[in-house]
C-alpha cells in the first residue's frame, strides 16, 4: 500500500446505522405452505434461457426437469411441486420496467409428489467433472444474487487451477438475512457444500467470510467447520458492500482483482453460502434447485422473517403468508441498496431472490435532489475508489466520454454514493443511464465501422471489377487485333 | 389487494431505496453549532458593537442571496433554508474588525453572496470561498477600517447599547485610547521600521490562550475555534486532512525560520495561535465547495494554504495572509482534483488495469 493510499484512507463503503436485519433474522425459519399456482421463469440466471421440455396439460412431479439448459452458460429449471402445466408464456419479470419474460405456469395439485429419491452418493468418490455435471443438472446458480451458473464457474476454477475458495457469507445488504438463516440452521450442509466445491475445483483452502453482525452464524459455522483444517471461518467487519466479491476477496486474501478481470484470474473463486448448501443437496441427494430461503421484511410486513419458498411463488402469495400491516409504499426484490422495485405483486420469485421487502413510505426517502456541494462523501464512500461527483457532473454535461475516462465502467452500482449524498442526487441512476449510453455509442461505433468496411469493400470490388473488365476488354481487343493481323498476314501470304 | 397495490406503487423507482439521514441544511447547522461558542465569546470580548456588526453582516449576506435568487426566478425560501448564506455572512463577520462600521458589514455580506457565490451559479458552484473573497475585497478597498482593531473590553468597560449603536452606525472614528494593532500587524510594522522582534516583544508575546487581545472575533477566541473544529471532526462534517496539513505547513516553516533568526521571524506558536490561522484551518479552508474532494488532494490543499499563509505573513505586504492563501489554493482546487484522484480498485495510479502476475508459481 503506497503513501497515497495511506493518506487517502483504506476505508470504503457505508455503515448503515440501523441494518434492520433483526428481529426478522432471529425468527425461526418457516416453510411456506404450497400455493395454488407457481410461475417458474425460464431465465433465472446469467446466460441463455432454458428451453421448455414439457407441454401444456402435462403432469409434472416435484424435482422433474421442465426446461433444459441451452448452451454452455445456462441452467435447467425444475418443477418445485407436483401439478399440471397450464401455460408456457409470458409473466411480469421482477424488474422495475414490468416487462414480461417467459415462464412455465403450474397449477399445483397439493399432493407434492416427488420423483423417486435417488440413492445418496459419496461425492468424494466421484470425478470432479462428474460433480460439476451433477451441479449443472440440478440447475444451481449463484444464489447471492449474481445468478451465474455454478457448474461453468467450477469448471473455470478447475481450468485456472484456483487455490482458494472464498465463501461469501457477507450478506451486507440491510434487511436481508437469508444467508444468515441458512448458516445458523444448516451450517453442516453449507460446510459439506464447501467441501464438495473444493473437490470439484481442486482448491486447497476455503475462506468463509461472515460479517461480524452475525455472531450466531459465526458460532454455528465455526462448529461445523471444526473438523476440516482447510476451511477457515473468518469474521469480517460489517460494512456495505462487504458481500461484493472484489471487496470480500481483498479483505480475506489481500489480493486485488484487476479491472475488467474475474476473481478466478487471481486464483480465487467466490461462492455464496446458500449456493454451497444447494450444492450439498444436489450432489448428495440429487435434489435440484427448486426452493430457497427468502427473507420477507420491511415495515409493512406483519410477521417478518425467513421463509422456505418454492421458486416461482408469486409475491402476492408470499405476502399473504406473512401478512401485511399496511399497504406498502414500495415492493423490492433484493435488498434496499441494490434491489429492484417491483411494478406489482404478481411477479414470481426466482433463484436469485434472497429477499422481498414491503417498505413503508417512512422507510423510503423521497427527498428532492439539491445542488452538489462537493462535500466528497461519495468519494469517501465509493468502494471502487471512483469520484462519483465528477462522473455525475460529466454526465449532466453530456460528456459521456469524460465519464468513461473516470472508469465509470468499474462502478458496481452498489449505491453507497447515493446513500450518503446529503444533496440526495440520484447518482446510481445517472451512472446506469451513462453506462447504457456509453454502451450504445460503442455499439454504434462498431456498427459504423462495420458499415464503413462494407462500403469500402464494395468500392474496392467495383474498382477491381472495372479494372478486370477493362483488362479483359483490352486482352480481347489485343487478341482480336492479333487475330486480324494474323488473318491479314495469311491473306497476304496466301495472296 | 393487488389492484390497490399496483395503484400505490410508483411506476418507476430506482435503487438504492434507503438513504442516510443528512442534508445540506444539517451540515450547515452543524458548522454553525461549532462556530457558536467562539462567536458568543467574541460578543463578550467586544461587546454590543460586535453583535450589531454580526447581525448586519449576516443580514446583508441573506438579502444578497435572496435578491439574486429572486432575479433568477429560483426558489427563494427553500434555498435560503439550506443555511449556506447565513454561514457565509457569519464566517465573514468572524473575520472583520469587531468595531467596524455597519457599511463594512453590508458591503461585505452583499459582496460575499452576490459576487462570491450567486454569480458563479449559487451553492456548490463557486470557485472561491465567498467569505474570503468578500474579506479580501474589503481589505484592499478599505484598508483603514479593516485594520482598526480594539482591545477586548468586558464588564464595566464595555459600551452600553447607545454607545454600541454609535460605534457601528454612528460613523465616528474609534477613540485612540482603545484602538490597538493586532499582533501580526504590530510585528510587521515594527519590523518595517527596522526594530527587531526581540525588542518588540521584549516583555513577552501578547498571545494568550484566553484570547484577550485585539483582533477579529475569529482570532481572539482561538481555543474555542479549535474546540469547534474538533467538534466538526467528531460530527464527521470535516476530516483532519485539511486542518492538520494547513497548521503543520504553517508551523513547520515558522519554527525553522524562527530557529535560524528569532529577531526576524515570529515563532510557530504565534503563527498558529494568532490571526485567522485557526479559523482558516477549521472553518474556511475546509469549505466543501472550494476545496478538493479526495483525501490526498485535501492534504495537498492544506499544505498549500498553510505554507502560503506563512510566506505572505513573513514576506508579503499584508500582516495577515490566510484569506489570500486560501483564495490562491481555491484557484488550484480544480487542478488538484484533476491530478490527485483516489486510485481506482483494480487499476494503477494512471488508471490502467493492474497487470496480472502470470508465472509458473
Amino acid at each position: 500500500m503506497g503513501l497515497l493510499e495511506l493518506l487517502n484512507g483504506a476505508r470504503w463503503g457505508v455503515h448503515p446505522h440501523d441494518d434492520h436485519k433483526r428481529p426478522a433474522a432471529d425468527v425461526p425459519l418457516r416453510v411456506m405452505p404450497l400455493p395454488k399456482r407457481l410461475c417458474v421463469p425460464l431465465l433465472q440466471h446469467v446466460g441463455a434461457p432454458a428451453k421448455p421440455c414439457v407441454a401444456v396439460g402435462e403432469r409434472v412431479l416435484r424435482g422433474e426437469l421442465i426446461a433444459r439448459a441451452q448452451g454452455n452458460v445456462s441452467a435447467p429449471v425444475h418443477a418445485p411441486s407436483s401439478g399440471i402445466v397450464t401455460a408456457i408464456g409470458e409473466v411480469t419479470a421482477p424488474h422495475p420496467s414490468g416487462l414480461p419474460f417467459a415462464a412455465i405456469t403450474i397449477e399445483l395439485d397439493g399432493k407434492d409428489e416427488g420423483l423417486p429419491t435417488a440413492e445418496s452418493v459419496d461425492p468424494f468418490g466421484l470425478e470432479p467433472a462428474e460433480v460439476s455435471q451433477r451441479i449443472a443438472d440440478a440447475g444451481i446458480v449463484g444464489l447471492g444474487g449474481a445468478t451465474f451458473p455454478s457448474a461453468p464457474k467450477a469448471q473455470l476454477g478447475r481450468k485456472l487451477a484456483v487455490q482458494t475458495l472464498v465463501i461469501n457469507g457477507g450478506e451486507c445488504e440491510p434487511y436481508l438475512s437469508s444467508d444468515d438463516s441458512i448458516m445458523r440452521e444448516r451450517a453442516g450442509e453449507v460446510i459439506d457444500g464447501v467441501r464438495i466445491l473444493m473437490h470439484a475445483t481442486g482448491a486447497a483452502e476455503a475462506l468463509v467470510g461472515i460479517e461480524d453482525n452475525k455472531p450466531e452464524a459465526i458460532v454455528a459455522m465455526r462448529k461445523a467447520a471444526e473438523p476440516f483444517a482447510a476451511i477457515k471461518v473468518r469474521p469480517v467487519p460489517a460494512r456495505y458492500p462487504m458481500g461484493s466479491d472484489r471487496q470480500l476477496v481483498q479483505v480475506l486474501t489481500g489480493k486485488e482483482v484487476p479491472s475488467g478481470a474475474r476473481t478466478a484470474s487471481i486464483g480465487v473463486l467466490v461462492n455464496n453460502v446458500s449456493t454451497c448448501a444447494a450444492i450439498h443437496r444436489a450432489v448428495r441427494t440429487g435434489e435440484p434447485l427448486y426452493r430457497r430461503i427468502v427473507t420477507v421484511n420491511g415495515g409493512a410486513v406483519a410477521q417478518p422473517g425467513n421463509v422456505f419458498v418454492p421458486i416461482g411463488t408469486l409475491i402476492e402469495d408470499l405476502l399473504a403468508f406473512v401478512g401485511l400491516k399496511e399497504t406498502p409504499a414500495r415492493l423490492v426484490m433484493g435488498g434496499p441498496m441494490m434491489g429492484a422495485a417491483l411494478p406489482h405483486a404478481q411477479v414470481p420469485t426466482v433463484k436469485g431472490c434472497g429477499g422481498i421487502l414491503a417498505l413503508t413510505a417512512a422507510e423510503i426517502t423521497v427527498a428532492d435532489p439539491s445542488p452538489c456541494i462537493r462535500c466528497g462523501s461519495c468519494v469517501k464512500a465509493c468502494p471502487m475508489g471512483l469520484v462519483p461527483l465528477e462522473m455525475v457532473a460529466r454526465i449532466h454535461a453530456g460528456d459521456y466520454e469524460g465519464a468513461d475516462k473516470l472508469a465509470i465502467d468499474d462502478c458496481l452500482a452498489c449505491g453507497c454514493c447515493a446513500y450518503v449524498c446529503p444533496s440526495h442526487i440520484p447518482l446510481v441512476q445517472s451512472f446506469s443511464h451513462a453506462k447504457g449510453e456509453i454502451w450504445k455509442r460503442a455499439q454504434q461505433k462498431k456498427r459504423n465501422e462495420f458499415t464503413k468496411g462494407l462500403a469500402q469493400a464494395r468500392t474496392e470490388r467495383l474498382e477491381r471489377e472495372a479494372r478486370e473488365r477493362a483488362e479483359a476488354a483490352a486482352k480481347r481487343k489485343a487478341a482480336r487485333a492479333a487475330q486480324t493481323a494474323a488473318a491479314t498476314g495469311s491473306q497476304e501470304t496466301s495472296a | 389487494m393487488n389492484t390497490s397495490l399496483s395503484s400505490v406503487l410508483p411506476a418507476v423507482a430506482a435503487s438504492p431505496h434507503a438513504q442516510a439521514q443528512g442534508s445540506i441544511s444539517s451540515v450547515m447547522a452543524k458548522v454553525m453549532l461549532a462556530l457558536a461558542p467562539a462567536t458568543l465569546c467574541g460578543f463578550w470580548f467586544f461587546g454590543l458593537p460586535a453583535l450589531s456588526l454580526w447581525v448586519v453582516t449576516v443580514g446583508a449576506a441573506v438579502v444578497g442571496e435572496a435578491t439574486c435568487l429572486r432575479l433568477m426566478n429560483k426558489p427563494v425560501t427553500s434555498t435560503l433554508c439550506d443555511g449556506s448564506a447565513v454561514l457565509t455572512g457569519w464566517l465573514l463577520a468572524m473575520s472583520l474588525p469587531p468595531w467596524a462600521p455597519w457599511w463594512i458589514g453590508v458591503l461585505g455580506g452583499l459582496f460575499a453572496t452576490v459576487i462570491g457565490k450567486q454569480i458563479f451559479g449559487g451553492v456548490g458552484q463557486n470557485l472561491f470561498n465567498p467569505a474570503m473573497i468578500a474579506r479580501v475585497a474589503l481589505l484592499v478597498s478599505f484598508p483603514v477600517q479593516m485594520t482598526a482593531w480594539v482591545m477586548p473590553m468586558t464588564g464595566a468597560h464595555a459600551p452600553g447599547l447607545l454607545d454600541a449603536l454609535q460605534v457601528t452606525f454612528g460613523g465616528g472614528a474609534i477613540p485612540d485610547a482603545i484602538s490597538s494593532a493586532s499582533l501580526l500587524g504590530h510585528a510587521k510594522s515594527e519590523l518595517s521600521r527596522g526594530v527587531d522582534l526581540l525588542h518588540v516583544f521584549a516583555s513577552g508575546l501578547p498571545t494568550s490562550f484566553s484570547g484577550e487581545r485585539p483582533g477579529s472575533m475569529g482570532e481572539t477566541a482561538v481555543l474555542l475555534i479549535a474546540a469547534g473544529g474538533v467538534a466538526l471532526m467528531l460530527m464527521r462534517v470535516i476530516t483532519w486532512h485539511i486542518p492538520l496539513a494547513m497548521l503543520a505547513a504553517l508551523a513547520i516553516p515558522a519554527a525553522i525560520a524562527h530557529g535560524i533568526n528569532p529577531a526576524r521571524y515570529l515563532d510557530a506558536g504565534t503563527h498558529v495561535l494568532s490571526g485567522a490561522a485557526m479559523l482558516g484551518a477549521f472553518f474556511i479552508a475546509t469549505d466543501y465547495v472550494s476545496s478538493p474532494t479526495s483525501r490526498a488532494g485535501q492534504i495537498v490543499f492544506g499544505i498549500g494554504c498553510g505554507f502560503l499563509t506563512w510566506v505572505i505573513r513573513t514576506y508579503g505586504g499584508y500582516p495577515e495572509g490566510v484569506a489570500f492563501a486560501v483564495l490562491l489554493m481555491n484557484a488550484l482546487t480544480p487542478a488538484i482534483d484533476r491530478l490527485v484522484k483516489p486510485r481506482v480498485y483494480g487499476r494503477d495510479l494512471k488508471g490502467q488495469p493492474l497487470v496480472l502476475k502470470t508465472g509458473g508459481k
